[in-house]
C-alpha cells in the first residue's frame, strides 16, 4: 500500500537523477544546485530538487532560501519555489532555527526522506534532482529503495581530483553497482585553479593518482566533466545565487553548462529508448 | 564490563574530532595531531569511526593492512615512522579497498561499540577520535560508548565559507 502511494506521487516525474559522492564537501550540493538551475532555464521545464541531506542540508542557503517554512495544503507538503518552474524541498525548511542540530539516527532519517517523496506535492516534473549526504548508507539505501517505485534515471557522482577523494568515491560507484543503480558519470570538481591575475594554472588537489580521469578509465565509467576552482562559486553559494547566472564567463560555467547538457541527453535518450521499447 | 575497564583503563585523554561539514580536513587535522602529539614524545592512538569513507589509513600509508585479535580484542595497526601510533579503522576489516560498507545505522551502532570497548589500546596518553560528516549513529553511538571514559572534548573543524 505504501509503495503504491510512492508510486501514485512519483507517477507524474519524468526523470530522475540522483547525486552522490562518497566524499563529503567535494561539491554535490553545488552541483546540485547548478544542475537544477541550468535545467530550469528552459522555461517549459518543471525541475525538482530534493535535498536528503538530514544532518547538513546545504541546499536551502545556496538556492537562496533560508528561512523559508514548507506549507501544507489538501495536497500535501507544497515546495519552495525559487523560480515558477523550480521547487525545492529540504529538512533545512523545517528547523525553527538554521544552526538546530537534526541529531537522528538511521530509522527517523529514512522516515523522513519517505515523507519527502509521499508528501510533497511536487506536481508534474520533468526533472526530479535528489542532493545526497556523503556515504553509502542509511539515507542512500532508502533514496534508492523508496524511487524505485518510479525509476531513476541514474547517478551522477562527484569527486575531487586527490586519491582520499578518489578512495571513497569507488566505494560509491560499487554502491552503485550492487543496487544496480545506472551511473551516468563522474564529475571532477576544484580541478586546477586559473589565477585571475598572472593566468597560471596550479593544481590545488593534485591528481597523484591520475584523478577522475584515471579512475573513470579503470571502472569504465563516463566522465561527465572536470570544473576548475572558482572561488566565485563558493561566493555564489553562501549568496544564494547561481554562479552560472553570476559568472557566465568563467571557465567553470562552461565546464557546469557542458556537463549538464549530457546529463540532459543521457536523460532524454534514456527515455527515447523506453519509449521505444514499449 | 571488565573488558571495556580494561581496554580504554590505561588511555588518559580522548578527543574527538568533529565537523558537521564533510570535505573539511577532520580527517587531516587528526592525522597531522596524532603525529605532532607523537613527536613530541607522547603516546598516541587513533581511532576512526567513518564508517563509509575510512580516510585515515591511507594517510598513514598501511592501506593494505590487516588486524589481528588477541586475549583482550583487536590488535590496532602501528602506524608513523616509529611504528608507535595505533590506529584502528574499518579500512583494515575490508576484503577490498574498493568495497563500499553498504550499512545502515544498527549495524554501523555495533561496530563502533566494538571498536571503542574492543581494540587493545594499551597505555596511551591521547586517543584521537575522527569522525565522518553529520550528527548522525556514528557520532551518537561513540559519545555514547565514550561517556564513560576519560572523554576530554571535542576539536571542531571547518573552513571559512
Amino acid at each position: 500500500a505504501e509503495a503504491a502511494e510512492l508510486r501514485a506521487r512519483l507517477r507524474a516525474v519524468r526523470h530522475t537523477v540522483l547525486v552522490l559522492s562518497g566524499k563529503g564537501g567535494v561539491g554535490k550540493s553545488t552541483f546540485s544546485a547548478l544542475l537544477a538551475h541550468g535545467l530550469a532555464a528552459d522555461e517549459t521545464k518543471q525541475v525538482a530538487l530534493l535535498d536528503i541531506d538530514i544532518c547538513g542540508p546545504s541546499i536551502p542557503k545556496m538556492m537562496g532560501l533560508e528561512g523559508e517554512q514548507v506549507h501544507q495544503s489538501g495536497s500535501g507538503w507544497s515546495p519552495v519555489y525559487v523560480e515558477e518552474n523550480l521547487g525545492v524541498m529540504s529538512v533545512g525548511f523545517l528547523l525553527s532555527s538554521p544552526d538546530d542540530a537534526v541529531i537522528w539516527r538511521g530509522p527517523k532519517k529514512n522516515g523522513l526522506i519517505k515523507q519527502f517523496l509521499r508528501d510533497v506535492d511536487w506536481g508534474e516534473v520533468d526533472y526530479l534532482i535528489v542532493d545526497t549526504p556523503p556515504g553509502t548508507s542509511d539515507e542512500h539505501l532508502s533514496i534508492v529503495q523508496y524511487l524505485s517505485a518510479t525509476h531513476i534515471d541514474g547517478a551522477v557522482i562527484v569527486t575531487t581530483p586527490q586519491e582520499v577523494s578518489l578512495q571513497d568515491v569507488r566505494k560509491e560507484i560499487n554502491f552503485c553497482r550492487k543496487v544496480k543503480l545506472p551511473i551516468i558519470g563522474v564529475v571532477e570538481n576544484m580541478s586546477g585553479f586559473v589565477c585571475p591575475k598572472c593566468k597560471n594554472e596550479s593544481q590545488i588537489f593534485p591528481p597523484t593518482t591520475g584523478g577522475a580521469e584515471k579512475m573513470c578509465q579503470n571502472l569504465n565509467v563516463s566522465l561527465l566533466g572536470k570544473v576548475p576552482l572558482d572561488p566565485q562559486i563558493g561566493k555564489s553559494c553562501d549568496r544564494g545565487q547561481s554562479f552560472l547566472a553570476e559568472a557566465p564567463e568563467s571557465p567553470a560555467t562552461l565546464s557546469y553548462r557542458n556537463i549538464i547538457q549530457r546529463i540532459q541527453e543521457y536523460c532524454e535518450q534514456h527515455h527515447f529508448q523506453e519509449e521505444k521499447i514499449m | 564490563t571488565l573488558a571495556e575497564r580494561t581496554n580504554l583503563a590505561g588511555v588518559r585523554h580522548i578527543l574527538l574530532v568533529l565537523s558537521g561539514k564533510g570535505g573539511v580536513g577532520k580527517s587531516t587535522i587528526s592525522t597531522e595531531l596524532a603525529l605532532a602529539l607523537r613527536s613530541a614524545g607522547k603516546r598516541v592512538g587513533i581511532l576512526d569511526v567513518d564508517l563509509c569513507g575510512p580516510s585515515i589509513p591511507r594517510m598513514l600509508r598501511v592501506q593494505d593492512s590487516a588486524v589481528h585479535q588477541c586475549d583482550s580484542g583487536w590488535v590496532p595497526v602501528f602506524v608513523g615512522q616509529d611504528k608507535a601510533i595505533a590506529l584502528m579503522s574499518i579500512g583494515f576489516l575490508l576484503e577490498r579497498p574498493d568495497d563500499a560498507v553498504v550499512w545502515r545505522g544498527p549495524k554501523k551502532n555495533a561496530l563502533i561499540k566494538q571498536f571503542v570497548t574492543d581494540v587493545a589500546w594499551g597505555d596511551l596518553d591521547f586517543l584521537i577520535v575522527d569522525t565522518p560528516p553529520g550528527t548522525s549513529d556514528e557520532h551518537i553511538s561513540t559519545v555514547e560508548a565514550l561517556r564513560p571514559h576519560q572523554l576530554l572534548g571535542a576539536i571542531l573543524v571547518t573552513t571559512p565559507q
